[in-house]
């Protein structure tokens, strides 16, 4: 009943999905964000930038409560994201989570991995839960490893079954925090290429990641943080070949 | 094969590591004698073996005098359960072999290993001459049902759901046959004694503590204030407490919170003192699992939508459970050793019926053969257990790197 309440505004193409209006989160007495407020529209792909500590992770965290705010509002397609268990569920529905340590569950076949949510949280048949894993593997490139176990793959492998299984759950938005940064070298660019593909099929990324290449090639927008504000956004040329501010020319220097 | 490659391939062969090129004699110079300290090491080990073996199997064949065993073997079976109602024990064990035959045919593997054991323990008493002829026949029968349940296991249908319904139904079953409660003429538990009593009050206490243990070492992590201090409350006390004290407080303490004519029987008491003493213990284990288990898991659970109670039953205990299994069964294997203290508070479980049988003056002085037999006894099975939890660990293991 309050699930249909709260799945009627969906956005359209273009329309905003996501709006954080002056967030604001302490780490103990450590001010991490201070006053974050962005908007992204559905189908944009933003990519999040910013020196390590920048607070960068946490925001992206933020937006499926695995971090909690103490101040302003963080709206999801239209959900509020507030304390209501509720409402933290219905956003959690809506949103994948890829991350930097793939947590993949050791436990459980890479098949069993993907499709334990879609069956026990979106109750879906078994077969038909099976199925649409097999095409998600099929996507990501990796058909053959689905009866093996997560210790079994490569980083690269299990970062992509990460990504399928995120997919699995046919989310708004995928957030990903830093998903190549554990990877060892060689395998950056299999992920990267998965993320690729998404980002052309016009789904909602919110990517925290050092991957410049990346970021100028994808990204619609750029976001870079710093101190646990957002400094400067814009699009990859604007911020790539002429950034406003100090603090983003530093950054930049530093890195390329 | 390789002859027909030309030279530039072969070269691309991997080795094998080079052979070992030691024999019998070569191995005992490299590990025994390779020097003059480890020689003599060696020889002092030999006779130290040698004057302790020997004196052991002149003990066993010689100057032991197992009669003392063998005319009480009933008595340390089954106590005092007479002699017209034992076909009850015996239909428990049926039960327990069908089940064991069922579950190696439908999972080989450990299970099919301990039913091998089931069955050569079978064997030991049919040839030995002390166990009556009935006791025979009914053990000969109990070969046949493993075998029966060996063989058909794999064929029934829906086997797994039936076999795991049948075991979890076979333990209400047993203490029914057992004390008969009206419908067969009432056994009273103060007479069941011997191996049964101790198998009956082991495993109750090891199943039922292992999900109330469960339940305190997730109350213990729990959130809620009032749950989280009642569950660390209840878990320091008992750990703080000597199970002997526990089984004195059963016997004494809960007669006197109970209301006048009501009363619960002294073995369910013990019973209940060992549950919850194990359960203690029992959920600091899980705990220890639980603390075990990235911060990574609970995330990536929550971030997919799963309810508390789904990601704790899928991915969190599943695998806190299994880093703990070690030291489950080793919680196990002392609870089953721990049940020997029932003897103090009057119950004749194995040890008692040793302590009545010893002081039988008829086998005065006999003691020795006594504590080797029940120790034997005691050894067979806690060794089983822990064997059994070395395989599941492995069997468990799988996708592990």
């Amino acid at each position: 009943m309050g699930q249909t309440k709260l799945q009627v505004n969906k956005a359209k193409d273009g329309e905003e999905i996501i709006a954080c209006d002056r967030i604001n989160k302490w780490f103990g007495a450590l001010h991490v964000l201070k006053d974050v407020s962005l908007s992204v529209s559905k189908g944009e792909v933003v990519v999040i930038l910013g020196p390590s500590g920048s607070g960068k992770s946490t925001f992206i965290r933020t937006i499926n409560a695995l971090e909690e705010i103490q101040k302003g509002t963080i709206h999801i397609d239209g959900i509020n994201l507030s304390h209501d268990v509720k409402n933290i569920e219905a956003i959690r529905k809506e949103t994948g989570m890829v991350f930097q340590q793939f947590n993949l569950f050791p436990h459980m076949t890479i098949l069993k991995n993907i499709t334990l949510a879609p069956i026990w949280v979106r109750k879906k048949p078994k077969a038909e839960a099976e199925k649409e894993a097999f095409e998600l593997l099929e996507r990501v490139g990796i058909p053959e490893q689905a009866h093996k176990y997560p210790g079994q793959l490569s980083g690269g492998q299990q970062q992509r079954v990460a990504i399928a299984r995120a997919l699995a759950m046919q989310p708004e938005i995928m957030l990903f925090d830093e998903p190549t940064s554990a990877l060892d070298p060689e395998m950056i660019k299999e992920v990267l290429d998965v993320m690729k593909e998404l980002a052309r099929s016009g789904i909602t990324m919110l990517v925290v990641t050092h991957e410049m290449g990346f970021a100028r090639e994808v990204a619609d927008r750029i976001v870079l943080f710093d101190e646990g504000e957002i400094i400067e956004t814009g699009t990859p040329t604007e911020l790539f070949d002429n950034p406003q501010h100090d603090r983003t020319k530093l950054f930049l220097s530093q890195i390329l | 094969m390789s002859s027909n490659l030309k030279p530039e391939q072969t070269a691309l062969q991997t080795l094998d590591p080079p052979k070992s090129t030691l024999g019998v004699y070569g191995w005992l110079r490299k590990n025994l004698f390779n020097s003059f300290f480890n020689t003599l090491l060696t020889i002092i080990s030999i006779l130290v073996i040698y004057y302790i073996l020997k004196g052991s199997i002149t003990w066993v064949f010689t100057t032991a005098q197992w009669a003392v065993i063998t005319e009480n073997y009933r008595l340390f079976m089954v106590g005092q359960y007479s002699s017209e109602q034992l076909w009850r024990v015996w239909t428990c064990l049926g039960l327990v072999s069908l089940l064991f035959g069922l579950s190696a045919g439908i999972w080989k593997g450990t299970i099919r290993n301990l039913s091998i054991v089931l069955i050569i323990l079978y064997l030991v008493h049919t040839l030995v001459p002390f166990v009556s002829s009935t006791g025979k026949m009914w053990i000969i029968i109990n070969i046949g049902i493993v075998i029966i349940g060996y063989l058909t296991g794999p064929k029934i249908p829906k086997n797994k759901a039936i076999t795991l319904v049948g075991w979890s139904l076979s333990f209400p079953l047993i203490i029914f046959l057992l004390n008969g409660f009206g419908v067969f003429p009432t056994v009273k538990t103060n007479i069941w004694g011997g191996l049964l009593l101790t198998l009956l009050i082991s495993i109750v206490a090891i199943l039922v503590s292992f999900p109330i243990g469960i339940l305190l070492a997730l109350g213990r992590t729990s959130k809620l204030p009032i749950i989280k201090y009642f569950c660390i409350l209840y878990i320091e006390i008992i750990r703080g407490i000597p199970l002997i004290t526990v089984f004195f407080m059963a016997q004494i303490m809960i007669p006197l919170f109970l209301p006048e004519g009501f009363e619960i029987n002294n073995v369910i008491r013990v019973m209940i003192g060992a549950t919850l003493f194990t359960a203690a213990y029992m959920a600091e284990n899980v705990r220890g699992g639980l603390q075990s288990i990235p911060q990574g898991q609970f995330e990536a659970a929550k971030a997919m939508g799963l309810n508390p109670v789904h990601s704790m039953a899928f991915i969190i205990m599943p695998q806190a459970l299994r880093a703990v299994i070690p030291a489950m069964v080793g919680q196990s294997i002392s609870m089953f050793k721990d049940t020997t203290l029932v003897a103090i508070v009057g119950l004749i479980d194995l040890l008692g019926i040793a302590q009545t049988v010893k002081s039988n003056p008829e086998f005065l002085g006999r003691h020795m053969e006594v504590y080797v037999f029940i120790a034997l006894v005691y050894w067979i099975i806690a060794y089983s257990m822990s064997y059994s939890s070395r395989r599941l660990e492995k069997s468990l293991g799988v996708g592990e790197r």
